[in-house]
Parts: structure tokens; sequence; C-alpha cells
């Protein structure tokens, strides 16, 4: 910098008997070209990196809206065994948008914990709450059973055993008026059957965990 | 020991031959014209861009003794990769990404009715193992060689980023058949991404397009796969080779230095 620039040389152009120099002018004009040159550049750039850049990270942050499912009539389903019912979570992609859930009734024995209470209907969802997979339910056991990995799940979908970091998530569950249990939005517990926002597979929720894995900025609370 | 000159010399197989006595009365066969044309046309080029002064800069490089078999692993992952890019791109040809049947469907035509589809789509779904096989090799050979001492630390940083890459190239293509295994295996694949703390779920959201495996989820990929890597791979590939063409090969680590007072210059 020094070398380049005598300290002792004026910042203003007209001092330095610079051509074209006028009253009070600090920036050169081959400053200002290079200056101006990258600016536009930069602005150029920035004109189609930025919309390309949202539009890849826009789903992040999409919402998507509430959608309510019916599974069948109330009386297809009991309140001691599970009834597997497959539901769409993605419309227009053929089986690869199709899951499968658990329903059983709400059974005041069974279901004591205090985030049940008012619920209609029990749906368990078959995704494994380690990477995915999905999970039957072993009437023999009263076991959800992972093929992948060995996670197995209690009849409230707990955890006892094998990877996985958190109870298999729910759906919320109403009837209808034609007298229909309807599945609507998924939810995930801890393994106090608390609830939140729908994560991924592999995030656990207790402790520090439900602050390790923020819920995605899309997620509505019902 | 006479002075090694500054450039090697051009190997005499491909030096222009002295004209002969015999062939300047004028008899001139197609054969040497086609020679001069091509000469010509070369000429011409080489006039305009002096690309041959880069080409004998890359190809005729000096070798430290000791050079082996191991040396070539990185050519061969090289090789691996363009055949990876020839293959894909005539597989491109056919494959539609569509996640309600068609993907799977175009895949079952290509292997099923397509002449030499099989063996196209076997080549790249083949290939894809023995080039992360040969990644591993040519790290292997880099590493236990000391290959990545200094001068060389950024062709290992640039070879680590090229066998990240390779990976996600593995992963993004292993999706495309849109099989059961292929499914499964990208949802596993996901909510592995998933579980890295604080960027996990978001990484999992951009990957898939959305909260759910959903309907663009197959084109993400597919577009990640062919048009996104590609680019970067062959762009990093450039950057490695010309790092090796421009630091040279290490010799293998049980070569001794030279020993002759000669070859040194500077002897204090």
């Amino acid at each position: 910098m020094s070398d380049k620039h005598d300290k002792h040389k004026s910042n203003y152009t007209l001092d330095r008997q610079m051509p074209g120099a006028f009253e009070g002018e600090t920036v050169t004009r081959r400053r200002f070209m290079t200056v101006g040159g990258q600016a536009a550049g930069g602005v150029a750039a920035a004109s189609f990196l930025l919309p390309a850049l949202g539009f890849a990270i826009g789903p992040i942050f999409k919402s998507t809206p509430h959608h309510w499912e019916s599974v069948g009539p109330v009386d297809m389903f009991t309140d001691t065994n599970y009834v597997p019912v497959v539901i769409t979570l993605n419309p227009g992609i053929g089986e690869a948008g199709k899951s499968t859930a658990y329903v059983r009734k709400f059974n005041a024995a069974i279901d004591t914990d205090p985030y049940d209470r008012g619920t209609p209907y029990i749906a368990i969802s078959s995704r494994c709450a380690h990477l995915g997979c999905p999970v039957r339910w072993v009437d023999a056991a009263e076991r959800f059973i992972c093929p992948c990995h060995g996670g197995v799940y209690d009849l409230l979908g707990r955890r006892v055993g094998g990877p996985p970091v958190r109870p298999l998530d729910r759906f919320y569950t109403r009837v209808n008026a034609r007298g229909e249990v309807e599945l609507g939005p998924r939810f995930s517990v801890n393994s106090e059957l608390k609830r939140f926002s729908p994560r991924d597979p592999g995030e656990p929720l207790d402790g520090i965990g439900q602050y390790m894995y923020p819920s995605r900025p899309g997620a509505q609370k019902l | 020991m006479p002075k090694l000159p500054k450039a090697p010399p051009i190997p005499s197989a491909l030096q222009a031959p002295p004209p002969r006595p015999g062939e300047s009365n004028g008899k001139v066969t197609p054969l040497d014209h086609a020679a001069e044309a091509g000469t010509s046309v070369v000429d011409w080029v080489d006039e305009r861009t002096s690309l041959s002064g880069g080409a004998r800069w890359l190809m005729f490089r000096k070798v430290p003794k000791g050079t082996n078999w191991f040396y070539t692993l990185g050519s061969a992952t090289m090789f691996a990769f363009l055949s990876q890019a020839v293959t894909g791109v005539f597989l491109a040809m056919y494959y539609r990404p569509d996640p309600s049947g068609g993907a799977y469907e175009s895949i079952r035509h290509v292997t099923n009715e397509v002449f030499l589809g099989q063996f196209v789509r076997g080549m790249h779904k083949w290939g894809s193992s023995v080039m992360v096989i040969l990644v591993f090799l040519h790290m292997g050979r880099t590493f236990f060689f000391g290959a990545y001492k200094y001068p060389r630390e950024l062709n290992w940083v640039i070879g680590v980023v090229l066998l990240i890459l390779t990976m996600v190239m593995s992963f993004t293509g292993y999706l495309l058949p849109f099989d059961q295994r292929a499914y499964w295996a990208t949802i596993v694949g996901v909510n592995i991404n998933g579980t890295g703390p604080l960027i996990g779920p978001y990484l999992s959201d951009f990957l898939r397009g959305g909260p759910e495996f959903g309907a663009t989820t197959l084109s993400r990929f597919y577009a990640i796969h062919m048009l996104l890597l590609p680019g970067l791979l062959a762009a990093l590939i450039g950057a490695h080779l010309y790092l090796v063409a421009k630091l040279g090969t290490t010799a293998p680590p049980w070569l001794k230095a030279e020993q002759n007072p000669e070859l040194r210059e500077a002897d204090a």
C-alpha cells in the first residue's frame, strides 16, 4: 500500500494535476471504473444466483396444508388390537406416496398418558423412528418390529429395543359426520409421549434433542 | 554426467522425418498428400492456440525412478469416470424421472428391450462400484506413498472433495431405478443425513424437496446426479490433473535420494 501510494500525495485529483479533474474529486476515474465494473458483475451474478438459490432451498420453508383422510368406518377398529390402513401422504406419485398406519380405538386402560386423553383413536405411523423403514405390527409379540436394523416398539409405539431414538410417530385422529375415522397430520412424540411437530426419523426429542433437531419452519401447529 | 536439457525433446517417433534425396523428384503419392494435410491442419491449430506446448508440458514429463503399477490407479479412476459419463449420457436418452411408475418402466425398457441396453446399463451400474473402489485404492496409494505431503496438500484436498462428490453421485444415482431397493435405500439415506444436528433436518428437506418423499424428489436427485455433479467432478478432475502435471510425480518411498554429488547444483 505504502509503496504504491505516496503518503504525501493529496487525495484530491485536482491537486495531483490529473487531466479532467474537478473540484472536490477524490476517486480517480480508473478506480471508479474498476469498482463500477466489479459491482456491475456482482449485480449480474446475484440477479441469477439468488433466485436460483431461493428456488432450490424454497421447499424447506414451504408449509403444507393439513390433510384429513378417511380410513374406514368406526366399527372397523377395536380398542385391543391394531388394524393396518393405507394412507396417502403424497398424492400424484402412486405407490411411492403411500404409507401404512396402525389404528386402534382409544383404550383408557392402556393409554394412561395424559397427552392421549381425549383422542378418539390411536393412529401409529409405520415409519420407524430410526431411519424410516416400515415397521410392522406383530400381533403375537405385541410389538412393532422394523426389518431394517431391528428396532422394536411396544403397544404404545415406545421403543423397547434396537437403535430408534424416540417412539413411533402418530397421526391426529377424528371421527367425521359419516361415522368414519379420519387421519390428520402426523406428529412426533418423545419418550414420555409428549407431542411435538413432526420430525424426521433419527432425530431424538428427549432432553437437548428437541433443540438440536428443530421443527421445520413450514410445520403448522394443529 | 551431461547436463539435463531444460525441456524434454520430442520423441523421435513423433518428429517429422527429414526429406530423403530420392523423394524430391516430384513423385508424390496420395499418402503424402494425406500426411501433408494432417500436418497442416495441426499446424494451423497450433499456430493459433500454441496447444502443442501445453500438450508437451502435460504429456512429456520427467518421472522418477521406481514408478510402478500403483501409479496407474489415478488414471484408472479417471477412465472409470469417463466410462460413467459416456454410458450415463446414453442412459439419459431413455430415462424418465417420473415417480408414478415411469422411471421404473423406462429402466425396465432399457434393460429388457433396447439393443445392448442391458450391457450399457450394466456398465454404468457396476462401473459405479468400480469407480468407488478405484478412488479408495488411489487414495490408499497416495497415503501410503506419502504423496500427500508438501507441496501436494492441495491436491489431496481436491481429491477428498472428489471422493465426497463420487459418494454423492452413488447416493443420487441409487434412487434412479426407482424399485423397492432404491426407494427404501434413499429413505434411509436421506434420514441419515437428517441425523446431523441443527442443519440435518434442513438438509433432508433440501434433498427431498419438501417434508415428505414427494413428486419432485426423483427429478431433484436426477438433476443433481446428471447435471450438477458431473460438471463439478469434471472441473475438479481438471484441477487435480493440472496439479499433478505441475508438481510432478512422487518417487516411491523406498527409493533413496541420488547420492551422486555431480547432480547437486549448489553443494555447500
